[in-house]
């Protein structure tokens, strides 16, 4: 009898330890079998390089081009902010700060990422929108740039922290050996500690990244919402995210434009396999050596 | 050489205004809500039904909408994210499988938001035809606080040491008996720790609730796990961006009230820790 | 009577050759004490007697290990287990209270009521001689006990579960010479009842407590004998020259 109970308890463990793979699957079947309905109707080149994003017009139009535009300058724009002060950041916190104030940093730094991202889209809304309405004199403070500011926020705890790790995860014989030649810390942190620790670093800025191009609410409240292809960081722009989460309670459940938003759906959770899959090759690096 | 110690200082003083970019502004966004929130806060905001179409009364069924939705989710997510923990710290050799399955959960923790709300559509709500409802909400959002609960129960489980399970085995307990009595036992406050920290995670998306549970306004509670129901977060999105002329008080307070559900639930993780941290006997 | 056969055991680690074709009998009643500088396969020969080699995956086992005619792997490993007790090297309590403890492998193999569990702690705890010092906290921690209660707790542990052979595994590596010889007592009482296998590395210890002692050496067993004629007129010069202190 307590053969067969943990016989059954054992299988159902083995189950739960595959449930990973099958949730994984299925969130890729769906996708699938919802997005390629759409190329029944629409070629893929076209999907992808159609400037115009009309989805209930009549016959809707289904060009995402200036999606993935909106979503590839806040990307960017977040990147270039928060790749610099992110790592510097963590190379304060783990090379320079006090203990004391190291504490205190890091507290900040998780109390940042427990941050909902509706609060915080609903604080650049209210704070940072109307700043860089007024400071550029736009008719809208809803742009590209809002977005980009808020999302390297919101990039910041990832890139922090996992680059942190890589920074703490040098051997200490390294930095020793720097010091015993007469390098000053800085020096050491330059020319030792960074390249050793880039490729942790390297990780922790495309995990960064990967947040950034996956972040919903937050872009959607910020960045103005308008599909077409912006010349600028001062322009509201819609992302692919944005999009999804905007129209999808009202497409209609089988129609184009439903299909269209899976499709959507389906390029983001590719992009983020990839980006996924290298970081973590990357932060494993070593222990496959 | 002097040159190069005004190079440091130089550098160091770069580091530490990144730093303060990053850190002020997040003292800055807390104090901000706080300031304009906390005179919202009152009992009838809290507890009240919402009025006029959100522009007054209260926010109690969106309150009682994300408990609900969290506790769905968390229960699921820790009932299949345990048992994953297990298989992988204690059954799992180094086969392909494993590493598939590690492969799986790293790429399940990077999946955006709004593609689990897809997602959670397309199965629990179209598919399995439960319609918008708590149900479909809160597996959607189990699913996506799983490899997260999967990861904390597996550092909580292989910190146990091996001894004990050598132990165990050696006075001709079973495989399970010793995971059952001795490490499951001794890895809790490790499991518990990492799941408090996702229910505050789960609290506050919004994405993948928004087409799977999450009501516009309904002002009531919900019956059953079938019923649509109103969410925190999404109540926020709703009245800052959907309805026009609602009182600034109304959204502060509402973001301030979400922003303490969330840090009260990682205040209490951190207690957890620390106490059984404390406590740990070996 | 032969307790333990075993014939042409080898076990290898990888490419590490742990055991090279062992071949002893354990006999029912005795002490049989194994010797031998670290890394020379005494632990590992024990450890194959209660198939606890089998939780490293790398292990490999060749030869064949029977206990009372049957070979061990006939037996479930739970099974074996239950009738072949273990004491490690260090004390390893379990983070449970003292009576929990001792009463952790009865309770694994079910079917006996409260009071019986209460009964078998009690007789276990004494004859493991620490009865008298934890009867009044039973209730406590085991881990306040000190390195050498707890190890006599783990022996109680073991013999809670009335197994027929207990393994000891350099009981008293980390113990003061009290510890030591209360353990080494409950060990000469027990062997009435029971058939005992002791690893040490303490020579003077095997000479205490052994009937019949055997030295391993870089996984050969170099000679096994009664433990007088081993410590006074060994058959190898490598035997004596180890008693003596020369290396190891």
């Amino acid at each position: 009898m307590r053969k067969i109970k943990e016989f059954i308890i054992e299988k159902l463990i083995l189950l739960c330890g595959v449930a990973s793979i099958i949730f994984v699957v299925l969130i890729l079947l769906f996708l699938l079998n919802e997005g390629l309905s759409l190329f029944k109707d629409i070629g893929p080149y076209e999907f992808v390089s159609g400037k115009k994003w009309y989805p209930i017009s009549e016959p809707p139009q289904l060009g995402i081009l200036p999606l993935i535009c909106g979503s590839l300058l806040v990307t960017l724009g977040a990147a270039i902010i928060s790749i610099p002060i992110g790592v510097a950041c963590a190379v304060y916190i783990a090379e320079v700060a006090p203990s004391w104030i190291k504490d205190i940093l890091k507290a900040g730094i998780e109390l940042l990422a427990a941050i909902p991202s509706v609060v915080l889209g609903f604080i650049g809304m209210v704070t940072l929108s109307p700043l860089i309405k007024s400071v550029f004199n736009l008719p809208t403070g809803l742009t590209a740039l809002s977005g980009s500011i808020m999302l390297a926020f919101m990039a910041m705890p990832t890139i922090v922290s996992i680059a942190e790790d890589a920074l703490y995860a040098v051997p200490k014989s390294y930095k020793e050996g720097a010091f015993a030649l007469g390098a000053t810390h800085w020096q050491t942190i330059w020319r030792v500690i960074l390249p050793a620790a880039s490729p942790g670093i390297l990780a922790a800025v495309m995990l960064g990244i990967g947040r950034v191009i996956g972040e919903t609410m937050a872009v959607m409240m910020i960045t103005g919402n308008a599909a077409k292809i912006p010349d600028g960081f001062l322009q509201p722009v819609r992302t692919l995210t944005a999009t999804i989460a905007a129209e999808m309670g009202e497409a209609v459940v089988g129609s184009e434009h439903y299909f269209a938003l899976f499709a959507i759906g389906l390029i983001l959770f590719i992009i983020s396999f990839i980006i996924n899959l290298t970081a973590d090759l990357f932060l494993h690096r070593k222990e496959r050596r | 050489m002097k040159n190069s110690k005004t190079t440091q200082k130089i550098a160091f003083f770069f580091l530490l205004l990144a730093t303060l970019l990053i850190i002020l502004p997040v003292g800055l966004i807390v104090v901000i809500i706080v300031v304009k929130g906390l005179p919202a806060i009152s009992w009838s905001f809290i507890f009240d039904m919402p009025k006029d179409g959100m522009r007054a009364g209260g926010i109690w069924p969106a309150i009682v909408g994300t408990i609900c939705l969290v506790a769905g989710a968390v229960l699921f997510a820790l009932l299949i994210g345990v048992m994953a923990a297990i298989y992988l710290s204690e059954y799992a050799r180094d086969n392909l499988l494993t590493r598939i399955i590690k492969l799986a959960i790293v790429n399940l923790s990077g999946v955006p938001s709004v593609i689990f709300g897809l997602f959670g559509l397309s199965l629990f709500v179209v598919f399995l035809k439960f319609g918008s409802s708590i149900i479909a909400g809160s597996l959607t959002l189990g699913i996506m606080v799983l490899p997260i609960i999967i990861a904390a129960s597996r550092v909580a489980l292989e910190s146990v040491p091996h001894s004990f399970r050598e132990v165990s085995l050696s006075l001709g307990a079973s495989k399970w008996q010793t995971i059952r009595h001795i490490v499951l036992p001794n890895a809790i406050p490790g499991i518990m720790t990492g799941t408090i920290l996702e229910i505050g995670r789960a609290a506050g998306e919004t994405a993948p609730i928004l087409f799977t549970v999450a009501a516009f306004y309904l002002p009531h509670l919900p019956g059953s796990i079938f019923d649509q129901a109103m969410a925190l977060p999404y109540h926020l999105y709703v009245i800052s961006t959907q309805v026009p002329n609602v009182d600034e008080k109304i959204r502060y307070g509402t973001a301030l009230v979400l922003l303490i559900l969330v840090l009260f639930v990682n205040l209490v993780a951190i207690i957890v820790r620390s106490k059984f941290r404390k406590k740990k006997k070996w | 009577m032969v307790k333990f056969d075993v014939r042409n055991l080898s076990v290898r680690f990888g490419a590490f050759n742990a055991l090279k074709g062992i071949t002893i009998r354990v006999n029912a009643n005795e002490i049989l004490a194994i010797i031998g500088p670290s890394n020379s396969g005494k632990t590992t020969f024990l450890r194959t007697l209660n198939r606890m080699n089998e939780l490293e995956r790398a292990a490999i086992m060749s030869g064949t290990v029977e206990l009372d005619g049957t070979p061990i792997n006939a037996i479930s490993a739970e099974a074996l287990r239950k009738r072949v007790g273990m004491v490690f090297a260090l004390p390893l309590p379990l983070p449970l209270s003292i009576f929990d403890n001792a009463a952790y492998g009865i309770r694994m193999h079910g079917g006996k009521s409260k009071q019986a569990v209460r009964e078998a702690v009690e007789k276990a705890l004494k004859q493991a001689y620490i009865w008298d010092e934890v009867k009044d906290r039973l209730g406590e921690s085991a881990f306040k006990l000190s390195g050498g209660q707890q190890q006599r707790l783990c022996i109680a542990r073991t013999l809670a579960v009335e197994p027929e052979v207990i393994l000891f595994d350099e009981p008293c590596s980390g113990l003061d010479p009290i510890s030591t010889a209360a353990i080494e007592e409950a060990m000469l009482k027990l062997k009435s009842v029971y058939t005992i296998v002791l690893v040490t590395n303490n020579v003077k210890q095997a000479a205490r407590v052994g009937d019949r002692t055997a030295f391993f050496l870089m996984g050969d067993m170099v000679e096994i004998d009664k433990t007088d004629k081993i410590f006074t007129a060994p058959s190898d010069k490598r035997t004596g020259d180890y008693i003596m202190g020369k290396f190891g």
